[in-house]
């Protein structure tokens, strides 16, 4: 499985470690509460709910350098639509890929 | 340009007020987390550029735009490209930036931006200038005629702006932006945040400021350029 990096947030900071900082803070606090929302959304059946949790998921997927990860999920979005959780799995490998390596920074 | 943005993920915001900070010349006046805040924002403050994301709860950016009576330029940031051909419906849009939003992509904006204000603050000056070289203001209720060319200074302090003219100097409730839409092009800059200068009226210009008359006016950074450019014309 691909491995998030900063990629994106080093060459938005331009060197300014202050900037690359706040940034890395901010994820770090968002995330688990977007993920939070999401599995909260997945078990009360929430389409319309997880299909706005999974959107909003994907930019942090994409800030992360989560190319494939992105394609997955827009997928699990576009499904979502018709009420389709077939890509759910797949997604949750994702968003604990992402927990892990937010630990490490 | 003055701006504001909505979005309801921080990440997002502050990855926009970075990519501005990185372009200069633009102001971030305030940002909010949903539409309904900054309808009520728009209501009372006047700004250039709105960076809007479209897929927020209860209220999209699309619906937004349509509860808005007189919309400034908008980018649309989103991650959805869905919207792609709606969007431009709206003559107010003038780019649909896809996230995570690149810095060349988000300068290529910014200069579309850029070019339709400069269009729209010349088409109004050319026709004020072609009606008329004068206007009226509103001071304790009696209309006053400023002759424009008499102008020299304009200064923004609060909710008021200062003219100063050869003769007289007035105090008005009104903003800068305001006036500066009824000023020819031709004969006035805005050369930072607070001053509208006459530039037939300068004296003498040193690294960050000019004197006219008896008043050293400070002049922005992003302004020394178009400024040196129109005493070139002189």
């Amino acid at each position: 499985m691909e491995q998030p990096n900063l990629i994106y947030i080093d060459k938005l900071a331009r060197d300014d470690e202050s900037i690359k900082k706040r940034l890395v803070e901010i994820i770090k606090t968002e995330f688990p509460r977007e993920k939070k929302e999401y599995l909260q959304s997945l078990e009360n059946l929430d389409y319309k709910k997880i299909e706005e949790n999974v959107h909003k998921l994907k930019h942090k997927i994409s800030i992360l350098g989560l190319e494939k990860s992105y394609e997955i999920a827009n997928e699990f979005e576009h499904n979502l639509r018709t009420q389709k959780l077939i890509d759910a799995k797949r997604f949750e490998k994702i968003l604990i890929a992402i927990s892990e390596y937010l630990k490490t920074i | 340009m003055d701006c504001i943005i909505i979005d309801d993920e921080e990440t997002a915001r502050v990855i926009i007020k970075t990519l501005c900070d990185e372009i200069g010349d633009l102001t971030i006046i305030d940002e909010f987390p949903n539409a309904i805040q900054a309808i009520k924002f728009l209501n009372e403050n006047e700004i250039d550029l709105i960076f809007l994301d479209i897929h927020m709860p209860d209220f999209n950016g699309l619906d937004f735009i349509k509860a808005l009576k007189n919309p400034p330029k908008i980018i649309l940031t989103t991650s959805d490209t869905k919207f792609a051909i709606e969007a431009f419906e709206y003559d107010c849009i003038v780019d649909y930036l896809l996230k995570p939003i690149e810095i060349s992509r988000f300068e290529k904006a910014i200069l579309k931006a850029k070019k339709q204000q400069a269009i729209k603050i010349s088409n109004t000056n050319s026709n004020a200038l072609d009606h008329k070289n004068d206007f009226y203001v509103n001071i304790d209720r009696r209309l006053i005629k400023i002759d424009l060319p008499q102008i020299y200074l304009i200064e923004a302090k609060g909710d008021y702006i200062h003219i100063k003219t050869e003769d007289k100097n007035y105090v008005v409730h009104s903003t800068l932006k305001k006036i500066e839409e009824k000023l020819p092009e031709s004969l006035f800059l805005k050369v930072h945040r607070s001053y509208i200068i006459n530039v037939k009226k300068i004296i003498d210009i040193e690294d960050n400021s000019v004197l006219i008359k008896k008043d050293v006016i400070p002049v922005s950074r992003s302004k020394r350029p178009e400024l040196m450019k129109r005493l070139d014309l002189l």
